[in-house]
């Protein structure tokens, strides 16, 4: 018997089982790997922001008895008919073709009876989605796959997506195996072939051109809808401001842990933003601009809990927007579908390989039997339970803090667990009174 | 007893030295609510977004030249332009026709799924970029990046087309008479056939162009990129 001490075995950092793992599959391939969702990679996010509650200094408001008013006006800058939600959080773009039917009409289920917006995608307006959406934004993409001047007037807004945060800079792919009758019918073109999204759009470049083309959808909409403009988590304050200059009513925000519905992992890992460092350069952006609550700003990208709504608000959100969370409150993901995961090499919480149209829970498919597993109603009801959580979260969040408004959180309610979020979110680290980047050290 | 809504004959002119953009298109927008049917409209002063979101049968003549978007969104109405237009002359038109007897800059077309577009002069970059049924002649040349991931449609070039035609095209037909300075990713020369002959010859006649069909090479989609395989990569 040897009795010599034996070095245990070292697994690399570097060169971990995953990313082997992934080496291994692209030299068997050949090509990069494409999933969807938002970024993975653990970033500096809300749980690493804390609120600070009422004290000696301010009083809270009673849980049960006292206000706390969560209402939202989006659009009053030029639009004629501004959008009112009752609650500060809305439904981000989602895409039919990407998404069943069942799966929009679910979306516009549950937003509607909570008091809030859902909002199309790549692919057009379904009647599922505007018949069961009390206040639809119709997204205007580069692809324009579906844009009609009939669809453009029976919105309730328009969003000139210019980017998202999974994928600044980049367009989308949705794959032959979901491009069914239907869905190659809404984009003109044939059943069964890869159908791409333009990475910009095809007749405007740059915020002067934008300028124009939001005149000419103001003009086609006699100056009815509210104009969003969507950008990815990039370059905030100057997204922002150019933003303005375009002429936007309202201006959406997405951080790079905002989701896809298929893009390269390469690309969701690596570029891009996270949102909590995006927030306070793009209110700066506004407030430099005297445009701070006059052009509203809604922040989207990994908003799970009432905690990260009220957070977001904090730090000078007007509302925040969810596409991840909402499709997990529908059941994508679902434990009961386990077998079904593994049966296609992954698990519950992993799967992300929604453009293959597999979906186990239904909902990123077109296939007609996997559809039928969604029901529309009973998902619209868990997504309306689920958003009135979120708010009631937010709700007590701002009590404590003293608020009679969700908006009036402000950053001096928060503090920071670790440097980089104080950073980014420029509060300060908890116990001190250090904003990295702002002097004090 | 409802009376009987009846077209008056005159035409009704909408002066930019006088009014607004706004209360020109809501004019032309609502003239489906009066007995108008013909509009011009004077002292455009290279305006943009001029005649967008039509939606009636009415027939609008804009004396001069435009900016951007000019006819925008039409349905079908027919916008008859006597100079030049600016960027995305009748983008994403539904349905209708657009005349431009000067040249158009970029952009023209862009998305539209359908109607008529007939450019007299030349049109510039990127005429037909993502076309979803729409029918384009130009009587001059295009620029270059033309009909880029056009969908479907017809795009007519009585004169040369620029570099990268077609790129990374679907089921839209290209005809062009002149020479092609190069063809886009996937975009090949293909067999005119009579059918090809029939449409073109409609088109031809429909545009007011003196050309024979005959004249004309058809391009059109090698569909090798219709899935994506990364043995192809090499040509994006």
């Amino acid at each position: 018997m040897n009795d010599t001490p034996q070095t245990l075995p070292r697994q690399s950092w570097t060169f971990s089982n995953e990313v082997n793992a992934e080496i291994r599959r692209a030299a068997h391939t050949g090509i990069y790997d494409i999933r969807g969702g938002g970024a993975k990679r653990r970033v500096p996010h809300f749980d690493d922001l804390l609120f600070l509650g009422a004290s000696m200094s301010r009083y809270p408001l009673e849980g049960y008895r006292e206000k706390c008013e969560t209402g939202v006006t989006l659009g009053t800058r030029f639009a004629k008919k501004p959008i009112e939600l009752k609650i500060p959080i809305t439904i981000a773009g989602m895409s039919f073709g990407s998404l069943s039917g069942p799966a929009k009409e679910a979306l516009g289920r549950g937003a509607s009876l909570a008091g809030t917006s859902t909002t199309t995608g790549d692919g057009g307006m379904t009647e599922e989605e505007r018949g069961h959406s009390e206040k639809l934004v119709y997204q205007y993409l580069p692809s324009r796959y579906g844009m009609n001047p009939d669809d453009l007037r029976r919105a309730d807004a328009i969003e000139v997506v210019v980017g998202q945060g999974a994928k600044p800079g980049g367009g989308g792919m949705l794959l032959g195996q979901k491009i069914t009758e239907r869905v190659a019918g809404m984009r003109n073109l044939p059943v069964g072939i890869d159908q791409r999204s333009a990475c910009r759009h095809p007749d405007w470049t740059g915020p002067d051109d934008l300028e124009i083309k939001i005149l000419e959808l103001r003009e086609i909409t006699n100056w009815e809808k509210p104009i969003y403009i969507k950008v990815g988590g990039a370059r905030p304050y100057y997204d922002v401001a150019l933003s303005v200059k375009a002429g936007a009513d309202v201006i959406v925000l997405d951080g790079m842990q905002g989701g896809t519905a298929a893009t390269q992992d390469v690309f969701i890992e690596n570029v891009g933003t996270p949102t909590l460092a995006c927030i306070r350069p793009a209110v700066k952006a506004l407030q430099d601009l005297g445009m701070h609550r006059k052009v509203q700003l809604v922040v989207s990208g990994g908003i799970r809990t009432g905690a990260d709504v009220a957070k977001a608000l904090a730090l000078g959100a007007d509302a925040v927007s969810i596409g991840t969370a909402a499709l997990v409150a529908l059941g994508d993901n679902d434990p009961k579908w386990e077998q079904d995961y593994r049966a296609l090499g992954t698990t519950t919480g992993a799967y992300d390989d929604w453009h293959e149209g597999r979906d186990p829970a239904g909902i990123t498919t077109q296939d007609p039997e996997l559809m039928a597993r969604l029901d529309p109603i009973e998902a619209g009801r868990r997504l309306r339970n689920y958003l009135n959580v979120l708010t009631l979260e937010c709700q007590t969040l701002a009590r404590a803090c003293g608020k009679s408004h969700v908006h009036n959180l402000e950053p001096e309610d928060l503090v920071a667990l670790t440097i980089e979020a104080a950073a980014m979110a420029q509060v300060p680290l908890a116990g001190t009174d250090w904003i990295p980047g702002k002097g004090g050290f | 007893m409802a009376a009987t809504k009846q077209a008056v004959s005159d035409v009704q002119t909408l002066d930019m030295g006088q009014i607004e953009l706004r209360e020109v298109n809501a004019t032309l927008q609502a003239a489906p609510s009066t007995n108008y049917t013909q509009f011009e409209i004077l002292n455009t002063r290279g305006s943009h977004a001029i005649a967008v979101g039509l939606d009636a049968e009415i027939e609008v003549t804009v004396i001069g030249s435009t900016g951007y978007y000019c006819a925008g969104m039409n349905k079908l109405a027919t916008v008859h332009v006597t100079g030049s237009v600016g960027p995305g002359v009748a983008e994403n038109m539904m349905s209708g026709t657009v005349i431009v007897d000067g040249d158009a800059s970029q952009y023209a077309g862009a998305t539209a799924h359908g109607g008529l577009l007939v450019i007299k002069g030349n049109a510039s970059s990127r005429c037909g970029i993502s076309m979803k049924g729409i029918d384009i002649v130009v009587h001059g040349n295009i620029g270059h990046m033309s009909a880029f991931m056009a969908q479907s449609g017809n795009l007519v070039v009585l004169g040369d087309a620029g570099d990268a035609l077609g790129d990374s095209l679907y089921e839209a037909r290209l005809f062009v008479r002149g020479s092609v300075k190069s063809l886009g990713a996937d975009c090949i020369e293909k067999d005119m056939r009579p059918e090809h002959i029939e449409i073109l010859a409609d088109l031809l006649t429909r545009a007011g162009a003196d050309a024979k069909p005959e004249e004309f090479k058809r391009y059109g989609s090698a569909r090798k990129l219709y899935h994506f395989n990364v043995d192809h990569a090499d040509e994006y």
